[in-house]
């Protein structure tokens, strides 16, 4: 029958407007305005899901946020998403939802013999099975996973677009409800800047879950005047379906924005926004959250909370049940037991753990004839899939107990209630401390650290009236802090107040067993944590909230126990004997509020917007040139430039053997360039590298090397004194950034007296490396004012002039042991430079290389590449780097050259590795042993840094740090790989033209 | 996110800045006059309070300069940024 439940009027759904979903298949129909609950409870479904843990039946238990039971999986396909409350979806036209956690469905699990099997899993199941053997949680994962499973991401890239958004504003107000909206009239009518946040499509909170009045009419049409007033301010924005998922220091808050009724299409808009909003004030009106009241068996479709009982009603015409048992233990749970008798519905009796409760609202359910049964709880649920009976029985004198003859009662919904706890969560992401209400048994915000304030059922008021009140009040503050005065002499709104007897807190409530003996008192729906469980942690030895939380899981699901972080705190509260749970404490609640989008975190920056790609100004000849790459850091570097029918050794080879025999040419324009100028530039460099550049003429070039205070290797590179004051500094292409910061940091902070300017020029200029026999022939071809011979153009010497008609800086200096020209020029020319010197080189036979081949140059020299020879713990000595340390001043580091970890005489020192069988690479990080022995595991003395083929040699070769390496020249090593220990002899680091003649030629 | 006074910028958002450790930790003049422990300790030690802390600060993304603050790194309260070789503000010392 379709929507059986549906009453033929009332509520705020549109009857007129019919939407087809799909359920598990099947097809139904609700109304507009309906969620995906409302419309499920509307066609009588009751089982929606499986729980997490043991495959219990569950249905629909809340009506809003705090929903654990009736998560779904929404679509399919790249749009589905996962884990979604069905109670937060609005329904929309041709809708699909499945259930998860449910195979092959929610009505017949074959997961659910994990119920009967429950006493094999109580609370550090996890920690206490599976911790042994190691090697097991291999099978135990499959297992788990599979078993616990929620829901399905998709497997394909996220189609929709998300923005973001920033913002400042004046006043922040999250939650559209009374309070909120009445802060947000009275902010706006001082003039301020105002952002009010509510999470659903419509504004009004709890009032439209309710039939309440504001100024003798219908709370709903205040709502209304409210936001056409709001709406003329033009400094007010209302986000509808914005959670403000996670409050921060400062006063900044995260929003996330849902844009489209289409929660899962974003169709012509971005689907959703994040709002990044810093705000001078925060008005936190996000309302409150009724608690369940835990009883054996509480988990049972059909047991929900009173007030989303209230809700279906009263906003969605839809009747939650045919008999249906009201369970409380406070008066505003009446307020559901008269809403749905005034309604049609058959309320079999309302139970309350009170005796002879006489305030207004109880007063007002039995003179409508509703049976009262008081001092009693519910001990026992009868039906799985959903209720057919309860038993009741009175509660004894300490209520820890139950006395009497059983009452069983005829019911298939139990709508319990258990007082409302203060939405304190954004509260406490920013700092807030809880601090507990023993008289009302719930958490109130205590001191706040940000300019904020909580108002309304978010701060304990439950009366409308002082909800208005307070609204008013904490908005005309909160503009008036944020610097707006201008005042308004409207008259404030007024709504009727009820007075409420106190609530008896009970916790969780006896059956005639033991607690665990008798069906099972559920705490956290989601994860299917118990009383037991919590309980058993205690005697486990548990004493804190937070490492109760962890051991049971409590609250850790999903809805972050949103419906039972309260009720487990003071269940552990008991457990440990101590009289106020407020002294156990509540977990500190951290962000988000309710699940984020992480494609909202990632906004616009996917795809090619992830990181910026930094390119020199010959990429794309580079790219026509059909070259791999390289990423180094954000640069796009050639890799090599393989011909047709060339694997990556063939081209390396080939690029190899051109630079020693013939001219290559390398892009060089990523190295970072760092210009330095001023009196005291010698100096500075003096206190920052290791060597002395006081007595550096003009127009020459030094290899410099840079330590940390630790005397451990930071950065290497040529610097050249352009002028008396003036030195261009060249760093590694990855660090340049963090060398102009570690220039700067120590200009700014320790030597500020120094006058040096510092200043990056890396991409200022087109950086062409010209390197072999042939090299000088191209270069005189493109240059009459620059004399390139050896004798008056020595190596590491710098001269400017023109070259190709452009101006140009040339350094001698190489990188691959060949007498090689650097060529600089303003990068617009660098490419046009480049194409010419291609073009004029090709009878030399000019081969472009790429940073591969540059990798196998210079490690042929035995050059180190700070990064991959060292890593942080690599000191100069034990490179055999000695000769470039200065011992007639300081410089940073010096001092712990004598610290004694400086001094061991085990430290890895840098040597040559040569494979014996002259033809297997080794790989780079293989660990170096001295023994030949298949036994594991052998003692490491060391690992190989680089290692590489080499044409030039013929032959593999590689470096390595080896324990006291130099003095095992001639040694035989070996480096263990899965089937075969390869042998080595350890050689110098230097395998190509020691002497260094090749440079000045 | 922390909402900074930079010294010559004014309030920016953190992610324009790099945090730079303990504040007032001075390079000695002279280094090899430190035993091992002396310079050890002006390498690696550093306070670790709950409460207020000295700290440096660079705006990076801005003026790239180097600033002191003043942090209750319990609380994350501000209680006032300064120029490299001021004083710390009053009720941070």
């Amino acid at each position: 029958m379709a929507q059986k439940n549906r009453l033929t009027e009332g509520g705020r759904i549109d009857r007129s407007k019919p939407v087809n979903f799909t359920f598990n298949g099947h097809p139904l129909q609700g109304y507009a305005g309906d969620t995906l609950a409302s419309a499920l409870l509307a066609n009588g479904i009751r089982v929606v899901a499986r729980s997490f843990k043991y495959h219990r039946p569950r249905g629909i238990m809340a009506a809003g946020v705090e929903e654990a039971n009736a998560l779904v999986q929404l679509e399919t396909g790249d749009r589905t998403l996962a884990n979604q409350q069905a109670t937060r979806i609005e329904l929309y036209e041709g809708l699909s939802a499945t259930s998860i956690n449910c195979w092959p469905g929610p009505n017949f699990d074959l997961m659910a013999i994990n119920s009967w099997f429950h006493r094999l899993m109580p609370a550090g199941f996890y920690y206490k099975t599976f911790m042994w053997p190691v090697a097991g949680w291999k099978f135990y994962e499959h297992f788990i996973r599979r078993a616990a499973g929620l829901g399905i991401s998709p497997r394909e890239a996220d189609p929709d677009q998300y923005d973001q958004m920033n913002v400042h504003c004046d006043v922040l107000i999250v939650g559209g409800g009374p309070a909120g909206l009445a802060a947000a009239l009275a902010a706006g009518r001082s003039g301020a800047r105002v952002i009010l946040a509510d999470e659903q499509a419509q504004l009004g909170g709890q009032l439209l879950n309710e039939r309440c009045e504001i100024n003798g009419k219908p709370a709903l049409d205040w709502v209304t005047t409210a936001e056409t007033e709001l709406a003329d301010y033009p400094d007010v924005t209302i986000l509808r379906r914005t959670t403000t998922f996670g409050y921060y220091d400062h006063n900044f808050a995260g929003l996330l924005e849902t844009r489209t009724a289409k929660l899962t299409d974003g169709g012509e808009h971005t689907r959703q926004r994040l709002w990044h909003v810093r705000a001078k004030r925060v008005v936190l009106a996000t309302g409150a959250l009724e608690r369940p009241l835990i009883f054996s068996d509480n988990d049972r479709p059909g047991v929900m909370l009173a007030n989303a009982a209230r809700s279906y009603l009263t906003r969605y015409g839809v009747k939650v049940g045919s008999r249906v048992v009201v369970f409380t233990n406070n008066d505003d749970a009446y307020r559901t037991a008269i809403a749905l008798f005034e309604g049609g519905v058959k309320i079999a009796c309302i139970i309350d753990t009170r005796s002879a409760p006489d305030g207004e609202l109880p007063t007002a359910a039995l003179a409508l004839g509703i049976e009262l049964v008081d001092n009693s709880t519910v001990t026992g649920v009868t039906g799985g899939r959903g209720i057919k009976s309860i038993e009741v029985m009175s509660l004894n004198a300490n209520a820890d107990g139950v006395t009497g003859v059983p009452r069983m009662i005829d019911c298939d919904v139990v709508a319990s209630s258990g007082g409302w706890n203060p939405v304190i969560h954004l509260h406490s992401h920013s700092g807030g401390k809880a601090k507990f209400d023993e008289a009302r048994g719930l958490f109130i915000a205590g001191e706040t650290l940000q300019a904020s304030v909580c108002i309304g059922a978010a701060n304990g008021e439950f009366q409308l009236d002082g909800c208005l009140k307070q609204g008013f009040q904490a908005g005309k503050k909160a503009a008036s802090l944020a610097g707006l005065k201008k005042s308004s002499r409207r008259k404030l709104p007024v709504a009727e107040t009820i007075d409420e007897t106190p609530a008896r807190i009970l916790w969780a409530l006896p059956t005639t067993k033991p607690i665990g003996e008798r069906g099972k008192h559920f705490l956290d729906l989601q994860h299917d944590v118990t009383v037991a469980d919590v309980q058993l942690a205690a005697r486990d030895g548990y004493k804190t909230d937070e490492h109760t939380k962890r051991y049971t899981t409590l609250g850790m699901a999903t809805d972050q126990g949103k419906t039972g972080n309260i009720p487990g705190m003071a269940v552990l509260a008991q457990a440990l004997g101590v009289e106020n749970p407020g002294d156990v404490g509540t977990t500190t609640f951290r962000p988000p509020y309710t699940p984020v989008t992480l494609g909202a975190f990632a906004g616009r920056n996917v795809g090619v917007l992830t990181d910026p790609v930094r390119m020199t100004p010959m990429h794309h000849w580079h790219e026509l040139s059909g070259c791999t790459w390289e990423d180094v850091g954000q640069w796009k570097r050639p890799w090599y430039y393989p011909q047709t029918g060339e694997t990556m050794q063939d081209a390396v080879n080939r690029e190899c053997l051109a630079a020693r025999n013939a001219v290559a040419i390398l892009d060089a324009s990523t190295l970072g360039k760092i210009d330095i100028q001023g009196p005291d530039a010698a100096e500075f460099l003096n206190r920052i590298y290791t060597n002395a550049w006081s007595k550096l003429a003009v127009g020459k070039c030094r290899y410099g090397l840079m330590l940390r205070e630790d005397g451990m290797i930071f950065d290497d590179g040529v610097t050249t004194r352009i002028g008396e004051n003036h030195f261009l500094m060249t760093t590694t292409t990855g660090n340049a950034a963090t060398v102009l910061g570690w220039l700067e940091e120590w200009l700014q902070t320790e030597w500020p007296d120094l006058k040096v300017y510092c200043n990056s020029v890396t991409e200022a200029w087109a950086t062409l490396s010209l390197c072999g026999p042939r090299a000088r022939d191209l270069l005189t071809e493109f240059t009459d004012d620059i004399d390139l011979s050896a004798e008056a153009f020595p190596f590491m010497a710098l001269r400017e002039g023109t070259v190709g008609g452009i101006a140009a800086r040339i350094f001698r200096i190489s990188f691959t042991g060949e007498s090689s020209f650097e060529v600089n020029v303003p990068a617009s020319y660098g490419l046009a430079l480049w194409t010419q010197l291609m073009n004029a080189g090709e009878k030399y036979g000019i081969t472009p290389y790429g940073t591969e081949t540059m990798h196998v140059l210079r490690a042929e020299k035995g050059y180190i590449i700070v990064g991959q020879e060292t890593d942080g713990t690599v000191m100069p000595q034990d490179l055999g780097m000695d000769w470039i340390l200065s011992k007639t001043k300081d410089f940073l580091g010096r001092r712990s050259f004598a610290r004694n970890d400086s001094m061991r005489a085990d430290r890895k020192q840098l040597v040559g590795l040569l494979p014996l069988d002259k033809q297997t690479v080794l790989e780079e990080g293989g660990q170096i042993v001295a023994e030949n022995s298949t036994a594991r595991p052998l003692p490491m003395i060391g690992h190989v840094t680089s290692s590489y083929f080499s044409a030039n040699l013929e032959r593999p070769f590689a470096l390595a740090l080896v324990t006291d390496g130099r003095s095992r020249m001639g040694e035989q090593v070996y480096i263990p790989m899965k089937d075969r220990n390869i042998p080595a002899e350890i050689t110098s680091p230097v395998f190509f033209d020691p002497e260094g003649e090749r440079l000045n030629g | 996110m922390l909402l900074i006074p930079c010294p010559f910028c004014g309030k920016r958002e953190e992610t324009e800045f790099h945090h730079g450790g303990e504040a007032h930790i001075e390079r000695p003049k002279d280094p090899d006059a430190l035993s091992d422990e002396a310079w050890a300790e002006y390498l690696f030690m550093r306070t670790n309070p709950k409460g207020v802390f000295l700290e440096r600060w660079v705006h990076l993304a801005g003026c790239r300069r180097w600033f002191n603050m003043a942090r209750n790194t319990a609380t994350n309260e501000i209680l006032g940024s300064y120029k490299i070789g001021e004083k710390p503000p009053k009720g941070a010392r």
